[in-house]
């Protein structure tokens, strides 16, 4: 973690920010869109948590080490779901 | 001992019981460690034994079918979880990391301690599951037999192992973040012992894999305590999920127990062939490529369990590719011993004999890595043998061997050679004997977990049983006599075998900060042909 | 990034805090700290992540039964509780900069307001559960689901309360650690040269923050 010493007015910004991407869920779940309601909603949340990660957690100004440990979670729960979804989601491609 | 300037080594430095239980110093935490897993290696040792002689005849005369099932799935467990996994990481690993990188002790000692006291915990919950009636679901807990319809302490067992794991969790956090952060001046990542690579690739696997066993362990408590649906077919649930997300860590978990007994290989082929490494960053990055790579193959184990067909194929080629690093290690350790100048010390008798082994079982891993083959050898004494010649033909002789050739180190006394070579010896003999008829028991047809068998295959487990005795032999020989050299052995010098690396530049046993100045490091690892 | 210190051999040289004795200086113990708490927050990532793949797999085989499930819960409810959330985080945010200035009232009075907003959050969600056991929609507990999608319903309440539930021991044990942080705050432990638990544990406290900010949808707004 640095030293640096982020302004009260960026928290402030990065906060509001937050409450308009809330609205904004909220406001993208009462519009029908079918399957893409879920990848709606999972994009503004990645985008809230790329924000409180940037900005309150530090992310922007820390190590390249501390990225990659970031990174490294996120990305290795992806293999769990994706290499568990092709069995879930392939039941009945090929039968036997 | 008492240094020339008058200070002690580690083991002298204090007294008292609550010097050692409240010890901060990861060489005395290491032995905390040593002694825990020798009990537990016992244990699961003795439900060995009760399965073997079970299976001398085809009959189940020993014991009944429902005692049986909580013979293997108590075996496995404390051997997996208890003795296998914490082995090489917190007995070796502790001990040596910081010495190996130049530091004075991990970056989170007491961490480190509170990692021992919650083995302990884990391990008495799950003890007090042993003694209580067991657990019969095998150590794979498959729902919904495990989360449902078992009768058994499966929930005194699962919170055992839940709570082992974080013992797990944080020595990987201790170790990663060391490793990072607490090498001394010039000992850049391509300078590193080949040991450190290979518990860098572990502690990775080990951070990264063992919370999703935890969550798994989660999901039965929560069906079976407080029947809460999660697996239960009747409301939907799939039993596979269990599967997957067990296996998603249960896979990696067999790369967490032979990486670091790699590492202990490389260190010892070296030093045994006065050798520099033959493919030094090529050994080093297939440690990480393992850790990698194990993470993607777990739907092997799922072959006929219900699994897609295509997840089949997908996983058994990403199977094949895991063994590529493996088999890189097994040509740079034989590249290493050509023209090398070989010694047989005991040590070395265990590498070479991990070598073999290892590589019969990792071959045979492919053979059911393959579907086809898979379909008729799953759940056979094939897999059992598969995976015994790993872990026992390889990670448990890593284990001897490493204690052997670090005996010095830790102890400040030399073990007698003769009767270690012996010793040696008798193990690979008593391991082959108990093994290998067990690949033609699983060829044949014979299915694990099953107490009782066809006539047929009545020699073949005879002289398996026989095997394990001689074994076990093999086994108790070393517990005598390194127990022995406490107290009687030869003193030693700081570098006995003349081997590279900063652990033996500093005495026999190391001071409690272990260098009297950090070590600055101006060459390659293994820098052999200079200092020959 | 290595561990090579600047100037020549390591040795304890004469820095600006204490330290433990295996590090070389304050700012090596707390960069391994900082990373400490990162890798743990991956850890945290892969066991919640457990759970998030268990709902995937059923939400993607019972998509009817889920939206049916989820319109049960209190979108209002859980919509501040998000706000709540989302506000304490910015609490702590600015807790970590009262620190890194030395304003030590500051820093206590921003600890106090995230701990009491996470306490207004488990207060609400406590509120929730009551109502969802008075409407017999606790899996285990005389479960009662009117509708065609009764049993794969259940599914998706079982994992309402388990990741809710684990989110909220994780609330729990966090507002514990910020209680710790404000005595030790009272009891003057933290300035500007040193306040690492102070950002160490308000990384944790925005990871608890990030999971619910998915929990939220993939739980609340599954079919409105």
């Amino acid at each position: 973690m640095s030293n640096t010493i982020v302004s009260t007015r960026t928290y402030v910004a990065t906060f509001v920010l937050l409450l308009v991407l809330l609205a904004l869920t909220i406001a993208a779940a009462y519009i029908p869109l079918g399957r893409f309601n879920w990848v709606a909603a999972m994009t503004i949340s990645a985008a809230k948590t790329a924000l409180i990660a940037s900005c309150f957690m530090h992310l922007r100004s820390s190590h390249r080490l501390v990225w990659i440990a970031a990174c490294a979670g996120c990305f290795w729960l992806a293999l769990l779901m994706v290499l568990s979804l092709t069995d879930f989601w392939t039941r009945g491609w090929l039968l036997p | 001992m008492t240094y020339a300037d008058g200070t002690e080594d580690y083991i002298n430095a204090s007294w008292g019981w609550r010097s050692w239980l409240l010890t901060h110093d990861h060489k005395r935490i290491a032995l905390l460690y040593l002694i825990s897993i020798t009990l537990f290696f016992f244990v699961g040792g003795f439900f060995a034994l009760l399965i073997r002689l079970e299976l001398l005849t085809p009959a189940g005369d020993l014991v009944q079918a429902e005692t049986y099932n909580k013979l293997f799935t108590m075996h496995g467990l404390i051997m997996i979880f208890f003795f296998l996994i914490p082995s090489i990481p917190s007995v070796l690993g502790n001990f040596l990391i910081p010495l190996m990188i130049g530091a004075r002790d991990l970056a989170f000692p007491r961490l480190n301690l509170l990692s021992w006291y919650i083995y302990i915990v884990g391990g008495v919950f799950t003890l007090a599951a042993v003694v209580t009636g067991g657990v019969d679901t095998g150590w794979t807990f498959y729902t919904p037999y495990s989360s449902t319809y078992a009768n058994s302490n499966v929930i005194l067992t699962a919170l055992g192992v839940f709570i082992t794991g974080f013992s797990s969790i944080l020595t990987g956090l201790n170790f990663i973040v060391t490793i990072h952060k607490m090498r001394a001046p010039g000992l850049s990542w391509f300078r590193l012992p080949l040991f450190v690579w290979a518990h860098y690739a572990t502690s990775l696997i080990m951070v990264l894999g063992t919370p999703v066993l935890a969550i798994s362990i989660t999901l039965i408590l929560l069906e079976r305590a407080f029947h809460i649906p999660i697996f239960d077919p009747k409301l939907g649930g799939d039993p596979l999920l269990f599967q997957h997300l067990f296996w998603f860590y249960s896979h990696p978990a067999v790369y967490i127990m032979i990486l670091p007994g790699m590492g202990v290989v490389s260190e010892i082929i070296t030093c045994y062939s006065r050798k520099k490494i033959y493919g030094y960053s090529f050994v080093a990055i297939s440690s990480l490529a393992i850790a990698v790579l194990g993470f993607l193959v777990w739907g092997h184990h799922m072959f006929v369990s219900g699994q897609s067909p295509f997840a089949g194929m997908v996983f058994s080629m990403l199977s094949f590719l895991v063994a590529i690093p493996s088999g890189i290690k097994v040509f740079n350790w034989t590249a290493t011993l050509y023209k090398g100048s070989i010694s047989f010390d005991a040590p070395m008798l265990y590498a070479l004999g991990f070598i073999g082994l290892f590589t019969i079982g990792g071959l045979t891993g492919l053979f059911l890595a393959t579907l086809a083959i898979d379909v008729h050898v799953h759940d056979t004494y094939f897999v059992i043998a598969h995976f015994h010649y790993i872990m026992v033909g390889g990670a448990v002789m890593a284990y001897f061997g490493g204690i052997h050739f670090w005996w010095p180190k830790i102890t400040g006394r030399l073990y007698p050679e003769v009767w270690a070579r012996i010793a040696a010896l008798i193990v690979f003999i008593g391991f082959n004997l108990t093994f290998f008829p067990q690949f033609l028991l699983g060829y044949l047809g014979m299915p694990r977990r099953y107490h009782a068998y066809p006539e047929e295959f009545q020699v073949w487990n005879v002289m398996s049983t026989a095997g394990a005795s001689i074994l076990g032999l093999g086994y108790l020989i070393p517990i005598i006599y390194l127990l022995w050299s406490l107290r009687y052995g030869r003193v030693a010098t700081a570098n006995p075998w003349n081997a590279m690396g900063l652990e033996w530049e500093t005495p026999s046993p190391p001071p409690e900060t272990n260098f009297a100045a950090t070590p600055i490091v101006k060459e390659e690892a293994y820098s052999y042909d200079i200092h020959t | 990034m290595t561990s090579i210190p600047e100037s020549g051999p390591a040795s304890v040289h004469a820095s600006h805090g204490v330290h433990d004795h295996q590090f070389d200086d304050a700012a090596q113990q707390q960069e391994a700290a900082t990373l400490r708490m990162w890798l743990f927050l991956a850890t945290e990532v892969l066991f919640f992540g457990g759970l998030f793949t268990g709902y995937t797999v059923y939400r993607s085989a019972y998509p009817n039964a889920f939206g049916e499930a989820s319109r049960h819960l209190d979108i209002v409810l859980g919509t501040v509780n998000t706000g709540v959330l989302l506000l304490s985080s910015f609490s702590m945010a600015m807790a970590v900069q009262s620190a890194q200035l030395g304003k030590r009232w500051r820093l206590l009075g921003f600890l106090t307001s995230t701990a009491v907003l996470g306490a207004v959050f488990l207060a609400i969600k406590f509120t929730e559960y009551v109502h969802k056991f008075h409407e017999h929609l606790v899996p285990g507990l005389q479960f009662a689901f009117a509708g065609p999608e009764s049993p794969h319903a259940q599914l998706f309440f079982s994992f309402y309360f388990a990741m809710t539930g684990l989110h909220a021991l994780h609330m729990i044990i966090g507002i514990v650690m910020l209680v710790v942080l404000m005595v030790l705050t009272l009891a003057n432990a933290f300035g500007p040269e040193y306040h690492t638990p102070i950002e160490t544990i308000g990384l944790y406290w925005h990871f608890v923050d990030i999971v619910w900010v998915f929990l939220f949808p993939l739980l609340y707004l599954v079919s409105r």
